[in-house]
């Protein structure tokens, strides 16, 4: 098979980009999305042409890298894969498909398919923890989990921050990523002593990143590799709200494992 | 020569670990802040230690080169951790960890280490759970275990599939709290390039800013490398496709010590190439062979059947056959090594013939459809995606891929590597596994280095360095490092070449998948050395990279990483010549056992077991770098003492 690409090129964040279009050499089913661009590449530097640049690392869906727009859809045509999950098999003979970045005023490009998802990290400083030093910890069977609970957690935690909810939202907003964090910690009983204020820093880092308020339209979740609940976000609502009243966070105690 | 001295501690192994933290100089509260830390890497290794040196009130800088600490390849780890927490009260003990740790390395490790890995195993666990790490429960809330990697104790505990990735999202929090109270400032996009040594001591590091390509310089009074293994020499391997050897190499350019580079794994239940575009191997966990059953036709005929038209009689379930004790859990490296054989006898499966059958029927049946999908679910589902096969119908395939090494950076008792100041940590140092390491133990191990050994083994090598003498960055030592990179730089920018970076990976790759890959032999060794050696040469001559170097440029940084691997690859090559004895995942075809030895006749081994040769080969090899890559390295050998096991023949019949 054969497909033709559409491929946003940009220098840098100082330059406008465009559109590219790239005829791909002969494409087996097998190959995943990435080794058919890397294909691509390779016949790009061949003729001393750039090579499109964009993120990849594990290749497997737990990385988070990967970030590409596939023919409008972030991380491509399938639910619950990231874009290094999607093979050619998914595409017709002839296709044209069109490769963009993911776009948010809160991921700036770095070049061609690559975008700065650093706001992330700095949303996770602001709160993303548990404060426990380094050998202060109790037996591990001391602190019992339902395991209700741990699996909840657990659902909330397997996010891998890899931004395609905010590339999805016409808001840009991070509340499926945030909400995954929020409730993956404040699900355990570990969490429950800073769980309002976690809170609380967490969803002021995320505005004051610039991501865009939720409308709960969804396509957040319809994205997600990892199929991560809207459910949470009431959760996050709801702590956020908690900690809201009650005030000042360094007056906060716990709460209970909602 | 460089001298390796592995500075165990004396007295009986089981205190040796508590007397020598005792003895080791501390430094007080007041004085710690005074001192800069430069550790590089925040996978499982680098980000616990940097959050608990931190804690304990040391100035940290780290670096990674990628967006966040939080992407390190440690995420991609699926099956678990051990722990000798015995929570299953079926006869596991500090002691059998330790024990099976080092005869699952097949006595090549050092005795000291990996007794105080078990004895660390147990505070790892508790540590994470407090983090609030999601490991899988029972009803009654305890945690859940495993058996895992042919361990004959539940001892691994787990979190779907996901472990690797959430105990690194435990230690990142634990990174983000020390970054958000200033105690660590987080480089990310950082590659480090080169190492600063003054007066003999690791005293900085040279760093290219991926994004602007700007050089910077940064001093520290020790150097941390946590920066994971080098399996990519192999091109095709279960790691991300980042995971490089550059910030290692660099060391050992600098008078760091490699050790053993020749001990890799090869994980023997992988997803088998489909063409040549392939771009990683992808791995499906070992626990899936608890209950699947591995088996090849025993007729070559029967080869190109359908897997359901080979009647029970006609397949060769030949891991249950060779290792009665064991069978399919039987450890990786011998697992691997069988499929190996089974293949090169004609009998693989698959397009390319090089695949054995991992068989669910059994345990289907056994167990219901139904459970099997609550066992393994995801990994049918990912075995689907990328095979467009259904497991729950028909066998899966699988072969043999690299996945780990066991070999790194050299470094003594305080993981310190013979370059004073330099810390060597994870799967990047050499010290734990041996020849082979057993599964869920470099999880297990990585956090151990970063949470609690190094934290307090490094006060020892501080406590001699004045801080206010720190080298600053203007020094000669640090222009020059800088001037190295820059040159290295315009060098490969400026070659006049015709092939991509990526077409000599692929060809290296090839050379040592088959000169040094899981049957290795003198003759073919030495074919590798030379080709790799012609390689290098090429390399430099036709390499074309493009694009410019202050900007965002992902050939030039992999042009940098496949020079190393190429370097690295040839050194592999002459370790593996050296040691003229076969031990765990080093497999030399001249050493193996044959019908007539006493241990195949005592039933111990099966002809054609690896074959150790105590007498000459129970040392640590540790290259020392001549000054050229064209120029033969120097061995140094670490002899390994064992004072409480007997070296014994492994057997696992
Ligand atoms: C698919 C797979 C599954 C596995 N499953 C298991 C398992 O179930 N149980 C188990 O115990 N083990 C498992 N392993 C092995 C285990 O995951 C790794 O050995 C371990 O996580 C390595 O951790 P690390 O901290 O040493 O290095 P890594 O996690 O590889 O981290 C390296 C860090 O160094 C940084 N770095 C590297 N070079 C540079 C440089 N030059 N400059 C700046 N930064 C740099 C990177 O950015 C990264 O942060 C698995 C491995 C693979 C490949
Ligand atoms: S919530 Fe889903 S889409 Fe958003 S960052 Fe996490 S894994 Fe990615
Ligand atoms: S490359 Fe890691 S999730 Fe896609």
């Amino acid at each position: 098979m054969k497909v033709t690409l559409k491929v946003w090129r940009q220098k840098n964040r100082n330059s406008s980009g465009s559109f590219k279009t790239y005829e791909s050499p002969e494409l087996n089913g097998n190959m995943s999305f990435l080794e058919m661009l890397d294909v691509v590449n390779e016949q790009l530097a061949t003729r001393g042409e750039e090579p499109i640049a964009f993120d990849h690392d594990c290749r497997e869906g737990i990385c988070g890298t990967c970030s590409l727009v596939i023919d409008g859809k972030p991380h491509g045509p399938h639910k619950g894969i990231a874009t290094c999950q999607t093979y050619m098999r998914s595409f017709k003979d002839g296709d044209e498909i069109v490769v963009e970045p993911f776009r948010a005023k809160a991921f700036p490009l770095i070049k061609d398919l690559v975008c700065d998802r650093k706001s992330f990290d700095r949303i996770q400083h602001a709160g993303g923890f548990i404060t426990v030093r380094t050998g202060a910890a109790p037996d591990a069977n001391s602190i019992p989990v339902p395991k209700p609970d741990a699996d909840l957690a657990m659902d909330a935690a397997q996010c891998i921050g890899c931004g395609a909810c905010v590339a999805a939202c016409k808001n840009a907003s991070a509340m499926l990523f945030v909400a995954a964090k929020i409730s993956h910690l404040g699900l355990m009983p570990q969490g429950q002593p800073e769980r309002y204020k976690r809170a609380k820093a967490m969803v002021d880092q995320m505005d004051e990143e610039g991501f865009g308020a939720c409308t709960v339209t969804g396509s957040c979740e319809a994205v997600c590799p990892k199929e991560i609940s809207l459910d949470f976000i009431a959760r996050m609502n709801r702590d956020y709200g908690v900690a809201l009243l009650r005030g000042d966070p360094k007056t906060i105690k716990g709460g209970g494992a909602g | 020569m460089a001298t390796l001295n592995s500075n165990i501690p004396s007295g009986p192994l089981a205190e040796k670990w508590e007397h020598h933290k005792f003895y080791t100089k501390l430094i007080n509260p007041a004085n710690k802040r005074k001192y800069k830390i430069i550790v590089v890497g925040a996978g499982l290794a680098g980000a616990s230690a940097s959050a608990t040196l931190a804690e304990l009130g040391y100035e940290v800088h780290n670096f990674v080169f990628h967006d966040s600490p939080r992407r390190a390849h440690s995420v991609a780890a699926q099956g678990g951790i051990n722990a000798a927490k015995n929570y299953q009260n079926d006869g596991d003990s500090v002691h059998r960890l330790f024990y099976d740790t080092i005869k699952g390395g097949d006595f090549r490790a050092r005795e000291a280490n990996v007794h105080r890995l078990a004895e660390v195993s147990v505070n790892i666990i508790d540590q994470c759970a407090a983090q609030g790490v999601p490991f899988a429960r029972e009803y009654g809330g305890v945690l859940d275990n495993l058996s895992f990697g042919g361990a004959q104790v539940s001892r691994t505990f787990y979190a779907r599939g996901q472990t690797g990735q959430q105990l690194l999202l435990g230690a990142y929090s634990a990174l983000n709290r020390n970054i958000a109270n200033g105690g660590v400032k987080s480089y990310t996009h950082a590659e480090m390039l080169d190492l600063v040594v003054v007066d003999g001591h690791a005293k900085g590091i040279i760093v290219r800013n991926l994004q602007t390509g700007e050089i910077t310089r940064h001093n520290g009074d020790a150097v941390v490398l946590a920066t994971g293994g080098y399996g990519n020499v192999y091109n095709l391997s279960t790691y991300a496709r980042g995971a490089n050897v550059t910030a290692g190499w660099r060391a050992y350019k600098r008078g760091a010590c490699f050790g053993n580079p020749c001990y890799t794994q090869i994980h023997p239940t992988c997803i088998p190439v489909s063409g040549d575009y392939q771009s990683k191997l992808t791995l499906m966990s070992e626990s899936l062979r608890n209950d699947g059953r591995v088996w090849v036709p025993k007729r070559k005929e029967d080869c190109g059947k359908k897997p359901a038209d080979i009647a029970e009689g006609d397949r060769d379930y030949y891991l249950e056959r060779m290792y009665s004790a064991f069978g399919n859990l039987a450890p990786r490296d011998i697992a691997s090594r069988a499929a190996k054989t089974v293949c090169d006898e004609g009998r693989g499966v698959g397009e390319t013939g090089l695949g054995v059958y991992l068989d669910f029927s059994a345990a289907i049946q056994r167990l219901g459809e139904s459970k099997v999908r609550e066992r393994y679910g995801n990994l049918f589902a990912m075995y689907q995606e990328i095979t467009n096969e259904n497991a729950y119908q028909t066998p899966m395939r699988i072969y043999p891929a690299v996945h780990y090494t066991m070999g790194g950076l050299w470094v003594d008792y305080n993981l310190m590597s013979n370059v004073p100041g330099l810390f060597v940590l994870g799967e990047a140092n050499f010290s734990d596994h041996g020849a082979n390491r057993l599964g869920a133990s470099a999880l297990m191990q990585g956090l151990s280095d970063g949470y609690f050994v190094l934290p307090a083994t490094i006060s020892g090598y501080l406590a001699g360095q004045n801080p206010g003498k720190r080298p600053t960055t203007d020094t000669g030592s640090f222009k020059e490092a800088e001037e190295n990179v820059q040159t290295l730089t315009k060098r490969m920018l400026g070659n006049k070449g015709k092939r991509t970076p990526n077409s000599f990976h692929k060809e290296l790759g090839k050379l040592m998948w088959e000169h040094c890959g899981m049957a290795r032999n003198e003759a073919s060794l030495q074919k590798g050395i030379k080709a790799i050696g012609a390689l290098r040469e090429e390399y430099w001559n036709n390499v074309s990279v493009l694009g410019e170097s202050n900007d965002w440029n992902q050939s030039l940084e992999r042009a940098g990483r496949i020079a190393d691997f190429i370097e690295l690859g040839e050194l592999m090559c002459r370790d593996a010549l050296m040691r003229e004895e076969s031990c765990g995942g080093h497999f030399r075809e001249e050493y193996q056992y044959t019908p007539d030895d006493p241990e195949t006749k005592q039933g111990l081994v099966n002809p054609g077991d690896v074959k150790r040769r105590d007498d000459q080969f129970a040392f640590v090899a540790g290259w020392e770098y001549a000054g050229a890559a064209d120029k033969a390295p120097i061995l140094n050998k670490e002899p390994l003492v064992y004072e409480e096991v007997k070296m014994s023949t492994r057997s696992y019949k």
